[in-house]
């Protein structure tokens, strides 16, 4: 299989076009500026339509229109960009319509910085704009999965006809590593009942989510508490690193997730069995994955970009069952591996067995 | 095995192609690997960085505190970059533009006049190439002929810079084989 080396935002972009996608929609922002200049280069060649919109609530919106067709879209932002696409995001979760969105996260708040952060986490998994929806989350930790992820996100939008979300930042975004461009997998069935487009011989379908009668709104949220539920139950992923036999786990996704694993490996040489749990899906949350860990393990670190987010998350899923604590650094700095250790040395105490 | 270096200098000394070459030698060598730019307003002018990590197994932590090896082009970068490299480490730095103060002995520094002899050559923006012949014999994960392979490739559109670039990494190997 041919293996190419590329921008972590490049290859997002390579990403799209062989799932499909020909539409994208966009207003450029760094870090995220090289998805559309990417996908500006190399769309046409595939029949593609890359449209710079007025702005990003144009762009949003385009991608609304798109895909009430059944077309699959994308579009791509950052920071202030995402903030607002909220509305289109909110507008899009409730007609149901599958598309995917890229935030390469910035660090903020305001204008903020370029440099890699996770502050965009709440925004991303508890809804983002107003309502009460989900978007389905991804969180890739390297260039590969920035491909895979970006690929499996169109089906899953298909599957579950709802808005997917990549979360990755700048540091990902720019750093070139090399990426096996594998086959998409086999795209799911999917049901275009509901799709507009010429009407001609057939009833009339309507896209929307306006209700003024409260029993309709309150049968509409139903539905999609029960979707949501069923998405819960089915595509929580994630990933372990040597957790058999931990004692203590970090837990850390995208590009700290990564970090992380050399603190594993750092940590198992001292003699401290240490493992780790990278979420994949950041929604829904893989509260699975802590369920044979919760009544073992003896603390838990999370270690996020941000003042501490997901770490509400890891608590209700470990129900508070042991000391949670939150190493993070902000404002586009990204901690060493060696700082993680000793954070976690330093918090549970863990010198002595160093000296075993 | 796993080689981290840094390699930095002004805008415009061709720090990130330097960067570029190290890695499609790494692609062609079948390795793993990670070019990482300094981006931001650095991009900008003033100094530029890269950093490449080649590896023979799965590159976890990408972010580099301590370096096996560096490039510095200029004296702003040898002063950012110096206390960056491992004890035991290889920095190499182009003495033309950086005369050194402060000297580690901890880590073997290689001082070549790259400018000068790049000048030699007739073109002085190929110093980048002088100093990574200085430096290849000290990686461990790639050697002469993926470089030239990888410069092959990354010359493809412009092959008339072929023979100049390979001359350059040639002098410096020469350089530190004297």
């Amino acid at each position: 299989m041919e293996k190419v080396l590329l921008k972590g935002n490049e290859i997002i972009g390579e990403a799209a076009i062989r799932s499909g996608c020909r539409l994208f929609f966009g207003y450029p922002i760094t870090p995220s500026t090289e998805v559309v200049e990417y996908l500006s280069k190399h769309f046409p060649k595939h029949g593609g339509t890359v449209l710079q919109a007025e702005d990003e609530i144009g762009a949003i919106n385009m991608c609304y229109g798109a895909a009430t067709t059944g077309s699959r879209v994308m579009t791509a932002s950052s920071g202030p960009g995402i903030s607002l696409k909220q509305e289109g995001l909110s507008f899009s979760a409730a007609a149901e319509l599958p598309m995917v969105i890229v935030n390469v996260n910035r660090c903020g708040p305001g204008l903020g910085g370029l440099g890699p952060a996770q502050s965009d986490y709440f925004q991303s998994v508890k809804g983002g704009g107003h309502g009460d929806y989900r978007l389905i989350v991804l969180a890739p930790s390297k260039a590969q999965e920035l491909y895979d992820y970006t690929m499996e996100a169109f089906d899953l939008a298909d599957k579950h006809r709802n808005p997917v979300l990549i979360l990755t930042d700048g540091f990902l975004g720019q750093t070139m590593e090399p990426v096996v461009l594998k086959d998409r997998p086999k795209a799911p069935e999917i049901d275009r009942s509901w799709t507009v487009g010429g009407c001609k011989g057939r009833e009339k379908r309507i896209v929307a989510s306006y209700s003024l009668t409260n029993e309709i709104g309150e049968a509409n949220n139903l539905r999609w508490e029960a979707k949501y539920k069923d998405i819960q139950e089915k595509e929580q992923r994630w990933e372990e690193f040597h957790t058999e036999d931990a004692e203590y786990l970090l837990v850390s996704y995208g590009t700290t997730g990564r970090i992380c694993k050399s603190t594993v490996l750092n940590a198992r040489k001292k003699g401290i069995k240490l493992g780790l749990i990278r979420p994949i899906t950041l929604w829904p949350f893989p509260e699975k994955a802590f369920v044979p860990h919760k009544d073992r393990v003896k603390g838990i670190v999370t270690v996020e970009l941000n003042t501490g987010q997901m770490i509400e998350d890891v608590k209700l899923a470990v129900e508070c069952k042991m000391p949670v604590e939150l190493y993070r650094r902000q404002g586009g700095m990204l901690p060493t591996e060696h700082e993680i250790l000793d954070y976690l040395e330093d918090r549970f105490n863990l010198s002595a067995v160093e000296e075993v | 095995m796993m080689d981290k270096v840094i390699l930095a200098g002004f805008g415009g000394q061709g720090v990130m192609f330097l960067g570029k070459v190290l890695a499609y030698a790494g692609m062609g060598a079948d390795l793993e690997l990670c070019w990482i730019p300094s981006y931001g307003p650095e991009m900008r002018g003033g100094t530029a960085n890269c950093s490449v990590i080649l590896s023979d197994e799965e590159i976890y932590s990408h972010v580099i505190d301590y370096a096996d090896a560096a490039i510095v082009l200029n004296k702003p970068a040898y002063d950012k970059f110096a206390p960056r490299i491992k004890s035991g480490g290889v920095l190499v730095v182009n003495s033309s533009l950086a005369k050194l103060d402060n000297v580690r002995d901890d880590i073997k520094i290689i001082e070549i006049p790259a400018t000068d002899i790049a000048n030699e050559i007739g073109n002085t923006s190929i110093a980048n190439m002088v100093c990574l012949g200085a430096l290849l014999p000290n990686l461990k994960l790639v050697d002469l002929e993926k470089v030239e392979k990888a410069m092959n490739e990354l010359t493809k559109k412009k092959p008339e810079l072929l023979e100049g670039n390979l001359t350059a990494i040639q002098k410096g190997i020469s350089f530190v084989k004297a």
